[in-house]
């Protein structure tokens, strides 16, 4: 019990540094509008993260669709904000709520059929969902005008500030954390090592594989409505398949089955990608793209099981349980073709 | 009818096209279980080097193909000895994630200045456009070339894995790396082979797609790339027959919808094919369902 007492309290001392640091770099105008908004960006780029973090990296479903979510959840929240809500705290949250819910709605009907898929097929048919997907937001417009279509949807409210983006994206951490320690992240794990054994042992690994894909893509969509009220426009390129790209980099980068890995890559990536600019500088812009591509090659090729290999940060560990991860040389079994 | 007719032999045009790329992938993914993603950018190099071939440095077309053949070869080998050669016994998402990198390099690299840059470039066509009619239906010279090209390669591509050793070498590779290798079976170097024939297969069709549609750019790689991989999917990935029959269904559907129905939706029509067939099938159409081993 004494360790669940400091570890605790090591997670609010964190949070309030962390807090306190932020505004302090504020105050003294360190940190500009902004680095504010790729500080604010990188923990929205988390939460979606989490998202597949559960769904690939702890449930080993090959995901590559996780930005239709986001944007699923974005278009949603940012027509309740845009029509109704008109920057109203209120009808923010609603709209958080419904942006979650749509995503989990969609996640549901789309995964009920196709989850059944494995690996790599899984994996193309989500592809194939999210260029449908896009698709969809480049006409909306034919169907419900105020979405803006191909051109994009301006003119949303900014209500998401800094603070309530840390307020979820600590929620979101916690709730993932304790999801993945309890009785339901153990049946994720279980049928990530290997589902039949995990059929065989009495889980019932569709009810658990499709609860995994629709609360990955509920957070995706939660990651994707506080984007969309924390800047004024949308557009569909921003929600295609490449955008699922970037999730998947995250999560396979920070080491599959790692919570640790997934969050701390996510904002190092955000950081990553505008810190380029800054030292690249003008001349060299055009590089960006080239050295942001080698980065990515040679940190695999370096750490091919990724930064942190399934272990966890000291608070990222639950309280009295050890970790569910197989702490194998392989590493994870999820992947590609098992 | 002559519309539909019309719009059947674009479908072809188009088809065969990714026939040709979706080969690439399809090999590669037999010999080693690996979507590579950087083949969408192969085919993008190999239509700029036949570009450059047949209005820069004056090559006549047989000879640019073939140029941009050779180069990609070469590209495709050096890829896969930098970025998935050390990975091939790491987990199989780290070399997907290594060919992702592969990809955006390519692409930044080629749009850097001194490289292709980042333009549109509007090929000026090597041959004038000829059109023939037969029977009430009609027909451009580049379609024939085209079509004629592709089958070709087709039937060179199935001559080789079935009637040579590197081809014996692959498929066997395909079924079992360690016992190919306990049958003394170079599995680098026919790994190496594979990447240089997919490769050139790409930069064919690279150079073939430039021709029929007239403008390239740095980028242009990755939606032909998506499609064609896609089509090798839905034939069943690995299965060469089943690469051509997957590209050619995906050629008409996109024809047909943007010609009948709307060419926004041509993405989402041919996409939610592939999710519908993948249900009935999960390994594609020619795909064979392996069973469960516990």
């Amino acid at each position: 019990m004494k360790q669940k007492y400091n570890q605790t309290l090591l997670l609010i001392a964190a949070v309030v540094i962390f807090y306190a640091l932020v505004k302090t770099l504020i105050y003294f105008g360190v940190l500009s509008s902004y680095w504010q908004l790729v500080l604010d960006q990188s923990m929205i780029v988390t939460i979606g993260a989490l998202g597949l973090s559960i769904i690939y990296g702890f449930t080993g479903q090959f995901s590559l669709g996780h930005a239709a979510f986001y944007g699923i959840g974005a278009y949603t929240a940012g027509a309740i904000g845009k029509t109704i809500g008109h920057g109203d705290i209120l009808w923010f949250i609603i709209a958080l709520i419904a942006g979650s819910l749509a995503a989990a709605l969609v996640a549901l009907l789309i995964g009920l059929p196709i989850l059944r898929l494995r690996s790599d097929y899984l994996g193309i048919a989500t592809l194939g969902f999210g260029i449908i997907v896009k698709v969809g937001m480049d006409n909306a417009n034919k169907v419900i005008p105020v979405l803006g279509g191909a051109t994009g949807m301006s003119g949303l409210p900014r209500v998401a500030n800094f603070e309530i983006i840390f307020l979820f994206f600590l929620a979101a951490i916690l709730l993932v954390r304790n999801l993945i320690y309890s009785k339901y992240g153990r049946a994720f794990t279980s049928i990530r090592e290997d589902e039949i054994a995990a059929d065989a042992m009495g889980i019932d690994t569709t009810r658990y594989k499709t609860m995994a894909f629709v609360l990955g893509c509920a957070l995706a969509g939660l990651a994707g409505s506080l984007y969309a009220h924390r800047y004024p426009f949308l557009h569909p390129a921003s929600f295609d398949f490449l955008k699922s790209f970037d999730f998947l980099l995250i999560v396979v980068l920070g080491g599959l089955g790692s919570l640790s890995g997934t969050i701390v890559t996510a904002i190092g990536w955000a950081f990553l990608l505008e810190g380029l600019r800054f030292v690249l500088g003008e001349q060299f812009i055009d590089f960006r793209g080239v050295i942001y591509a080698l980065i990515l090659v040679v940190t695999i090729l370096m750490r091919p099981q990724g930064l942190f290999n399934g272990k966890e940060l000291l608070f990222m560990k639950p309280p009295r349980l050890k970790t569910p991860v197989i702490k194998g040389e392989e590493g994870p079994h999820a992947g590609l073709g098992n | 009818m002559e519309h539909v007719m019309g719009q059947i032999i674009n479908g072809l045009q188009l088809g065969f096209m990714y026939a040709l790329i979706a080969l690439g992938y399809t090999m590669v993914y037999g010999v080693v279980k690996l979507i590579n993603f950087a083949h969408g950018d192969v085919f993008m190099v190999g239509a700029f080097v036949g570009y450059f071939g047949f209005s820069q440095w004056g090559m006549p077309v047989p000879v640019a193909v073939l140029t941009a053949m050779a180069v990609c070869a070469v590209l495709g080998v050096v890829i896969e000895k930098i970025a998935y050669r050390p990975l091939r016994y790491a987990p199989k998402i780290a070399a997907l994630i290594s060919a992702l990198g592969m990809s955006l390099f390519l692409e930044y690299f080629c749009s850097l200045k001194f490289v292709f840059g980042p333009n549109y470039r509007v090929v000026q066509r090597p041959i004038e456009e000829v059109h023939w009619q037969l029977g009430g239906i009609t027909v451009s010279n580049i379609q024939v070339m085209v079509m004629v090209t592709v089958i070709l390669m087709l039937l060179l591509v199935q001559y080789m894995l079935f009637k040579t050793k590197t081809g014996m070498a692959m498929r066997t590779v395909s079924l079992d790396h360690d016992a190919a290798r306990l049958m003394g079976v170079n599995v680098d170097s026919v790994i190496s082979a594979t990447f240089a024939i997919g490769s050139a297969l790409a930069a064919a069709g690279g150079v073939l797609y430039a021709i029929a549609y007239p403008q390239i750019h740095p980028f242009m790689g990755i939606m032909p790339g998506l499609k064609a991989f896609t089509a090798a999917v839905l034939g069943g990935i690995g299965i060469v027959p089943g690469a051509v029959l997957g590209a050619l269904i995906m050629g008409q559907v996109e024809t047909l919808t943007a010609a009948f129905l709307s060419s926004q939706l041509r993405d989402a029509i041919a996409f939610g094919i592939l999710i519908l067939v993948l249900l009935v099938r999960p390994c594609g159409i020619l795909g064979k369902t392996e069973t469960e081993k516990v």
